[in-house]
């Protein structure tokens, strides 16, 4: 079993009018930059840095990162920063990129030496992740929607060659073209750093990477659209002609854990607080479904069993909600998931080390995947929430759930035969 | 291939590999009509207004509406390329251009190559040039309901020229910004080397604008009107981008008037 920590890394800004959703729009892409405060996003960048190192000092396996651009529910936009600094200031962790939006690199031999440099600094300790991005990044950096699926494919195929094929060689594609593709620095770890691929929607990323054979990382779903997305790449492994394991499995979920139940509740409770993913259920913020669904971004008969119009949010728990209301209320009614709700959902999973245990449990037996991650320190959690949880889980869950894992012979990418 | 209704006619051409459909109806002169980027909605008013001065030839451009999708264009010069080609196929001469926004992109686009076949050219709120004050419309940022509606001079306008159809028209618009999105995402329409290339075409051109066109700036008028040597300006006093829409009556008049005169 492979055991990662996970946050956002949200813009914490008590003064602004959005944190704590006090009613003021928190529309995606409709917050300007000129309310940001840099000195804030100082102290933040440092405390999110800090947390990540006693994280790996708790136990945790991998320091997971991500990536999104225009908006204050994640200041990872240039993850690789993140990463590097990581590289240098930890020692055995993982680090763990889920992931780098391939599409949006006009030049994505400048990425390939970003993370093999990342690789060499931290002594070969990267995962390497990449996604497609949501229509945030592409209107962000501009990237032409209709393409993203063409340009995650042959970023990712110019990517592994100029990891692996000594150069120098010349790159003429569809979307990218080098005329000398040399790249001095190349990755520590032969023949090149593992790549995952995180997801939450698309089923042709799924059949990808079944084909490619890459473990495929459910990005807080719930939990039976979650099942049939690995039932899917199961299926595709066989049209691939092999079997799937818990290895290609990997699966990120909200964890809090406290000193009492009182306290976990309080902490847990922020996770809808602040400004947290909108896609998320419970969240305060409205999403413009135009722009999530640029022209082009997603083929809409490739999407993964959830209800194709609406599926980041459904398949994140807000399918039920949204065929009950009707008219005007079934906006509201999609992203505003009660905070009860999720506790009984297990969306999120908050409580003291002997509650939370057995449901984490309950998720490794039900979707049995090798590599999780608790999505922790949140939304509106302050450094002392999250350093709690961090220490009660290196203290109390992890060994726990290291026990449970060999019970149920959950293996990840790194456990060998 | 042809189908043949009360008011006009179905044809088909192959160009390149891949149909294109071509609304046809009335009599007169050949005039081609390019729609907007939110694709051609059929038989329009406009096109039966046309009809009685011209035999009118409503395109589907590649990629859009009934006409198939070359997955390679990559820009409008492309379709505009496509489009010169069916031209040709159909044997049309002495034809009377009419591009409609993006449309109009793509019939300055085709002149600027080739204007052999064309006697005048009409532009109707026409993308291709980048406004000098203010910026074009971006359709990919808003609902695409609610770009048609911004496109009429007001909500009122909208609701009763399209307001009936509009549930049957969204699936078209809808897939038609698929097909924008692939040609002219950046730069959003236009084409820093058209109006360079423009200066070279001497066809009579009549460029029409309505005064209170929300989506592209008046100033890239004027900028057509500069960059044609032989280009007059019409400004529908108050009417919206969609001006052919808001009066076609009006329009399809000043288009014929141009011709005889």
């Amino acid at each position: 079993m492979f055991i990662g920590y996970f946050t956002e890394r949200p813009y914490q800004d008590p003064r602004s009018g959005y944190f704590g959703a006090t009613g003021r729009d928190i529309t995606d892409l409709g917050i300007s930059n000129g309310q940001y405060d840099a000195k804030l996003g100082a102290e933040l960048y440092n405390r999110y840095l800090d947390e990540k190192v006693y994280a790996e000092e708790m136990g945790f396996d991998g320091l997971m990162l991500n990536e999104h651009h225009s908006t204050p529910f994640c200041m990872g936009g240039v993850l690789n920063v993140e990463a590097a600094i990581l590289a240098r200031i930890t020692k055995r962790s993982k680090i763990v990129l889920l992931g780098n939006v391939l599409p949006i690199w006009d030049d994505p031999l400048w990425l390939a030496e970003e993370l093999a440099e990342i690789d060499m600094i931290s002594r070969g300790r990267l995962v390497t992740g990449w996604v497609r991005g949501t229509g945030r990044e592409s209107v962000a950096h501009n990237s032409q929607p209709p393409f993203n699926w063409e340009r995650f494919q042959e970023a990712h195929d110019f990517i592994v060659k100029a990891w692996t094929t000594p150069g120098p060689f010349r790159w003429e594609g569809e979307h990218y073209n080098y005329r000398y593709v040399n790249p001095w620095s190349r990755p520590y770890q032969e023949p090149h750093p593992p790549i995952w691929i995180p997801g939450v929607m698309s089923r042709n990323t799924v059949a990808w990477a079944a084909k490619m054979r890459y473990p495929y990382v459910m990005l807080a779903t719930e939990m039976e659209p979650t099942k049939k997305s690995f039932d899917y790449y199961e299926e595709q492994a066989r049209e691939n002609g092999y079997e799937s394991d818990t290895r290609q499995r990997g699966y990120l979920f909200k964890v809090h854990v406290d000193e009492t139940e009182e306290l976990a509740e309080m902490a847990a409770r922020k996770y809808i607080q602040g400004p947290s993913n909108p896609f998320l259920e419970g969240n305060q913020g409205n999403v413009r479904s135009f722009v999530q669904n640029l022209p082009g971004l997603t083929q809409r008969n490739n999407l993964l069993p959830t209800v194709e119009s609406f599926a980041a949010a459904a398949s994140r728990g807000r399918l039920e909600q949204h065929k009950e209301a009707t008219g005007e209320k079934q906006d509201a009614a999609d992203f505003l998931g009660t905070f009860e709700q999720q506790i009984n959902k297990q969306s999120i999973i908050c409580g003291t080390p002997t509650t939370v245990i057995p449901k984490v449990k309950q998720v490794l037996e039900y979707l049995r995947p090798g590599s999780i991650f608790f999505w922790d320190g949140d939304g509106a959690m302050t450094h002392e929430d999250s350093m709690r949880s961090l220490r009660l889980m290196g203290e109390e869950v992890i060994p726990a759930v290291r026990e449970i894992s060999k019970e149920l012979d959950l293996k990840s990418p790194f456990d060998t035969e | 291939m042809a189908t043949a209704t009360s008011t006009h006619s179905e044809q088909t051409t192959v160009v390149a590999g891949k149909t294109i459909r071509i609304l046809v109806g009335g009599s007169g002169p050949p005039a081609v009509v390019l729609h907007h980027s939110t694709g051609n909605p059929g038989w329009i008013p406009f096109h039966e207004a046309l009809a009685e001065h011209f035999t009118v030839y409503a395109v589907d451009m590649p990629g859009y509406g009934q006409s198939e999708r070359p997955d390679w264009a990559r820009e409008p010069r492309d379709i505009a390329m496509l489009v010169n080609r069916a031209l040709a196929r159909l044997g049309l001469d002495g034809v009377t251009l009419i591009g409609t926004g993006f449309g109009g992109f793509v019939a300055a686009e085709m002149v600027a190559a080739n204007d052999e076949r064309i006697a005048q050219l009409v532009l109707i709120g026409a993308a291709g040039i980048q406004p000098r004050e203010g910026e074009i419309m971006d359709q990919m940022l808003i609902d695409y309901e609610d770009y048609v509606r911004d496109s009429f001079r007001d909500p009122a306008t909208y609701d009763a020229t399209l307001g009936a159809s509009a549930e049957s028209l969204k699936e078209l618009w809808d897939f038609s910004r698929e097909m924008t999105a692939r040609l002219s995402w950046k730069p959003y329409m236009f084409n820093r080397r058209l109006p360079h290339t423009l200066s070279e075409v001497h066809t009579p051109t009549l460029i029409i604008w309505g005064g209170a066109d929300n989506v592209i700036p008046l100033d890239c008028a004027h900028q057509y009107r500069d960059a044609l040597p032989n280009a007059t300006l019409e400004v529908v006093a108050g009417a919206g981008h969609l001006v052919e829409f808001e009066e076609p009556a009006m329009v399809a008049k000043l288009i014929a008037t141009g011709v005889t005169a």
